[in-house]
């Protein structure tokens, strides 16, 4: 019996669990008072949890393996080409060049769309992505006007995270890179704001492109060192990258006024307007939006460039791109160079927002957090990302007397998404190319072979 | 120059070595296995800790000798640390075994962030201070600079790296070791149950892991959730030094590190001593990037 | 002389892979390097294309139209555009991109368009992009697998693989072709189709081709001169009809006790 396996295998595992969680999930030692607090409760809630866990998990196990199923081993199929290639060249009548994505590109995204007779080309004709792009601008314009100082403020906060993650997105959902520093970036930003206020008096918009510009520069300085780094050094590389820039921030007191940090930074100005705290917040929110609407732009033209196809090229085979031809350093510089000018953005962006910053915003979780964001959306598909940042920043604060369970949750939330959907809520799809009938040549001395 | 000084120095860096030696064991090994960088082995030995700290403290009040709290907080210490090895393997690296690197990166990292937290939440974030469980050997006195638990360190230090060294070359699951190491498929091929070693190499870097905890947070006296990740850091760049996937190189590595650090901190300054491991990593990265004692690999076109 | 490789070694740690091997390659001409397995042909290739960096001696090329140049050691993306282009012997396609972006892909060292041509889009971008799908899908044409051009590369079947892999090195316009084991694990039909493919590819258009083969038919087939590796050395040089009876390449493939 299937079901009667399953349950008793996850009987097992749970009884494995009440045993492995015991010591620190139910004693609890108190080690002023020498006393030991017998939390019996959580045993019940661990069994119960772990069971039910179980059962979940070999679920989906089960659905993966049926779907991905034996996949056909390419050496398995029957090579169906022309055992002698054609005199001439058919004609292929290219206008029909299959414009619906393979089988297998298709995904939870696609079939409900062709549920209600859509297809993701349906959001590409003018007539549907006008209305609704402008739609969504209204909104998002109307938003402040609407809610609360409190839940505008969140927004903000949530439109600094979109930024960072489609940033990051640059590196390691085109670029394959494991970037564990991507924090480090945000903090020189965010220093640059603050020392720059700080010390000249230096406003806000100054401080925005010089904020990109430092960021990126240290952008290229760590590059140049990981150039040659395999993706797991790589990683840790970065991350002990991020760990210096904060050991140095909290330790150069002279100048960073070490942890107790920066205080009164000037928030964003508008035209030497002098502005109530309520307007400046909105006027935030509103550059946010602005720089978000940016980013989502360049990044969506990076992407379909050919800077773009060479990163996802490399992040797919380092070895086989640089040997067709691909500058992969340059590739690579680009890409931290590209990452770190909009953690820089939003570094400057957040400082002007909290008007205090410390080295402490900036530890490894930041990142951490940040790759949350791009993993749970799908790497490497911008309108993924986008949902991940909102998701992972919005649903907390919403959230919160689970907040304190947050990180908990992020942890779980990478290894559970790591092995059951890989590519994120909004998987990236390749993108197609419509050929035109016109543009086929006409294959010239195709005769004579 | 100070005698005393550099005589301190040089056993405390022995001391931190000797801790990143018994955690890089546990890194090199899943690495020369698996080519996975286990984000999360320095979560192991931060729950060792916390579970012998546990265990000491129950036993105090149940008023069992001294000798016996020892042994039993450090064996539990070490079997339940052992189980989450194992479980960790199973849960977050085995169902991804042939998926890209990055995801089994992501899900370590992921993992690690997990632990941290599982602990913050079932017990605290605070500092708790962890009893001297390393009693006082009076002939010890005799040598200045050097204190009991820093030679409790060392010497089970260097018996754990005796016995793994046999453990590896001279037995049977051992070879199975070296095998799966060398070639995951011939290993599997020629009847080795692949997913047996990977478990037991799981299970014996907790083992290290947990023994190295448990001394380490004797020898400073307090321990909280996130120990783990820097000591973790720190001894992942000790085996890179070394060269990844070799266990004398691990131990070297880890030597150098330790005393690279305590020097760096004594005569240098400690706000930057975790800076020192860092930037040792870059150098050693870009010059020698199969580090002290690896085999220069080249990669397979 | 295309391709001039002069005494080029290559050191494993204390494993000397490559010895001391010299190769020339004149325009217009078939070439294969054979040998046993492990005899040092791929590391041969991967010296000469810029994967590694060959512990001893020199290679230099003579485009048709062009001068002697040394590329010795140079990176593989800047050989690559000096107009050598290679498959691989284990077939390295990008699998989650499309047929049409692998061959793009190739095009790219002749590409100009950068980081600001790629936000602001400006008309000069905006036509290398048109140019690039256009001549990709040609060469996808020539080569016989347009009709896979938007499916990703991991999905084709193993020959169109093998037919991409060659697809995506033409693209880079190259004059020598180096193609390693471009047959390995086709069956009959589909290694002569490869053959036609090979003569099609030097008639019209003109390549030159050095290829790594198991298959001794087809290399009796189609090349002019054939050397013969074992043991990282060159142990043979000549003809087909020399090769087939040389004695040294008999006991190479057939071992010491046979020879006789």
């Amino acid at each position: 019996m299937d079901t009667l396996r399953e349950i008793r295998r996850s009987a097992l595992l749970a009884a494995w669990f009440m045993v492995l969680t015991f010591p620190i999930m139910v004693i609890r030692v108190n080690t002023i008072t020498n006393t030991i607090e017998w939390r019996w409760e959580r045993l019940i809630l661990i069994s119960v949890g772990s069971f039910v866990g179980s059962l979940v998990w070999n679920y989906f196990q089960r659905r993966k393996r049926a779907q991905g199923g034996p996949r056909p081993q390419t050496a398995d199929l029957p090579a169906d080409l022309p055992a002698d290639l054609p005199a001439e060249l058919p004609a292929t009548d290219i206008g029909s060049a299959p414009l619906t994505p393979p089988v297998e590109q298709r995904t939870w995204v696609d079939r409900g769309l062709a549920r209600v007779g859509m297809s993701r080309a349906t959001f590409r004709k003018p007539a549907v992505a006008v209305p609704l792009i402008v739609a969504a601008l209204g909104v998002a314009i109307a938003y402040p006007l609407v809610t609360s100082l409190y839940q505008t403020n969140i927004m903000v906060s949530a439109l600094i995270y979109v930024m960072l993650a489609l940033g990051l997105n640059i590196v390691i959902g085109l670029g394959g890179m494991l970037h564990l520093g991507y924090a480090a970036f945000y903090a020189v930003g965010a220093y640059t704001y603050a020392l720059l206020n700080h010390y000249f008096d230096v406003g806000f918009w100054v401080a925005l492109p010089i904020g990109a510009a430092v960021s990126m520069l240290f952008g290229i300085l760590l590059a140049i060192p990981v150039l040659r780094l395999r993706g797991d050094y790589l990683a840790i590389v970065t991350l002990g990258f991020a760990e210096i820039v904060r050991i140095v921030l909290t330790n150069w007191s002279s100048l960073t006024l070490g942890p107790s940090g920066i205080r009164s930074i000037n928030r964003p100005t508008f035209f030497g307007l002098s502005l109530s705290l309520s307007q400046s917040i909105n006027l935030t929110y509103f550059i946010a939006l602005g720089l978000v609407i940016i980013t989502i732009f360049v990044v969506y033209r990076l992407e379909n460039s050919r800077i773009g196809r060479q990163l996802v090229a490399m992040g797919e085979d380092d070895i086989a791109a640089r040997a067709m031809g691909v500058d992969t350093v340059r590739a690579k510089l680009t890409a931290f160079a590209l990452g770190a000018v909009w953690a820089g953005l939003a570094g400057v962006l957040f400082a002007s927002r909290t008007t205090f910053i410390n080295p402490e915003s900036f530890r490894v979780w930041e990142s951490v957090l940040i790759l949350s964001m791009v993993v749970l959306g799908g790497m490497g598909s911008i309108p993924g990302v986008i949902l991940g940042a909102l998701l992972l920043i919005l649903l907390p604060e919403y959230l919160r007397p689970l907040s304190q369970y947050r990180l908990l949750v992020f942890g779980a939330l990478l290894v559970i998404m790591m092995v059951f959907k890989p590519a994120g809520l909004i998987p990236k799809r390749r993108r197609l190319y419509r050929l035109q009938p016109e543009e086929i040549p006409v294959p010239d001395a195709g005769g004579d072979s | 120059m100070n005698v005393e000084l550099f005589v301190n120095l040089f056993f405390s860096g022995l001391t931190r070595g000797s801790i990143y030696a018994l955690l890089a064991l546990g890194y090199t090994m899943v690495y020369g296995i698996i080519q996975l960088i286990n984000f999360a082995h320095g979560e192991v030995y931060m729950i060792g800790a916390f579970t012998a700290l546990i265990m000491t403290s129950v036993f105090t009040i149940l008023n069992l000798p001294a000798l016996a709290i020892v042994a039993l907080a450090l064996l539990i210490a070490i079997v339940w640390s052992s189980m989450y090895g194992f479980t960790l393997d199973r849960i977050a690296y085995k169902p991804i075994r042939n998926a890209p690197r990055l995801s089994a990166l992501i899900s370590a990292i992921g993992m690690s962030l997990f632990l941290q937290n599982y602990v913050r939440l079932a017990q605290t974030s605070d500092f708790l201070p962890f009893p001297r469980l390393i009693p006082r050997i009076p002939f010890l006195n005799a040598v200045p600079g050097l204190n009991s638990s820093q030679f409790v360190i060392f010497v089970t230090t260097a018996v754990v790296m005796v016995i793994l060294t046999v453990l590896i070359k001279f037995t049977r699951i051992g070879k199975s070791m070296r095998a799966t190491s060398q070639d995951r498929v011939m290993a599997m091929l020629s009847g080795v149950n692949v997913n047996r070693v990977i478990s037991i190499t799981f299970v014996i870097g907790s083992v290290t892991a947990a023994i190295g905890g448990v001394l380490i947070s004797s020898h400073i006296g307090q321990i909280n959730f996130y120990i783990g990740f820097l000591a973790g850091i720190k001894a992942f760049v000790a085996a890179v030094l070394g060269g990844i996937g070799s266990i004398p190189g691990a131990v070297l590595g880890s030597f150098v590190l330790g005393l690279t650090e305590s020097y760096g901190a004594g005569y240098i300054s400690s706000d930057y001593e975790d800076v020192f491991a860092f930037v040792f990593l870059v150098v050693i990265l870009i010059f020698r990037p199969s580090g002290l004692l690896g085999k220069a690999s080249s990669q397979k076109v | 002389m295309i391709l001039d490789a002069r005494g080029v070694s290559m050191d494993f740690g204390g494993l000397r892979a490559v010895d001391r091997v010299d190769i020339t390659i004149n325009e217009g001409e078939i070439v294969a390097l054979i040998g046993p397995n492990g005899a040092g042909k791929t590391t041969f290739f991967n010296c000469v294309t810029g994967m590694y960096v060959p512990t001893e001696g020199t290679v230099t090329i003579q485009p048709p139209s062009g001068s002697v140049q040394d590329i010795t050691g140079l990176k593989p993306n800047r050989i690559a555009e000096r107009g050598l282009a290679r498959t691989f012997q284990n077939i390295r396609l990008f699998p989650n991109m499309t047929v049409l972006e692998n061959v793009m892909i190739g095009r790219d060292c002749r590409l100009r368009s950068g980081v600001f041509g790629a936000i602001f889009r400006d008309p000069r971008t905006r036509a290398e992009e048109e140019q690039v799908i256009h001549d990709s899908y040609t060469i996808l044409r020539k080569i016989g697998i347009d009709r896979y051009v938007n499916d990703l590369a991991k999905n084709l079947p193993y020959g169109a693989q093998r037919r991409l892999e060659i697809a995506r090195a033409l693209a880079t316009e190259p004059f020598l072709l180096l193609l390693d084991e471009p047959a390995a694990g086709m069956n009959p039909q589909e290694t002569r189709s490869l053959d036609e493919l090979i003569l099609r590819l030097r008639s019209e258009e003109g390549l030159t081709v050095f290829l790594i083969e198991h298959d001794m038919s087809l290399v009796m087939r189609l090349s002019e001169r054939i050397y013969v590796m074992d043991y990282g050395k060159l142990i043979a040089h000549g003809a087909p009809q020399e090769i087939k009876n040389d004695p040294v390449v008999i006991k190479a493939y057939l071992g010491e006790d046979v020879s006789a």
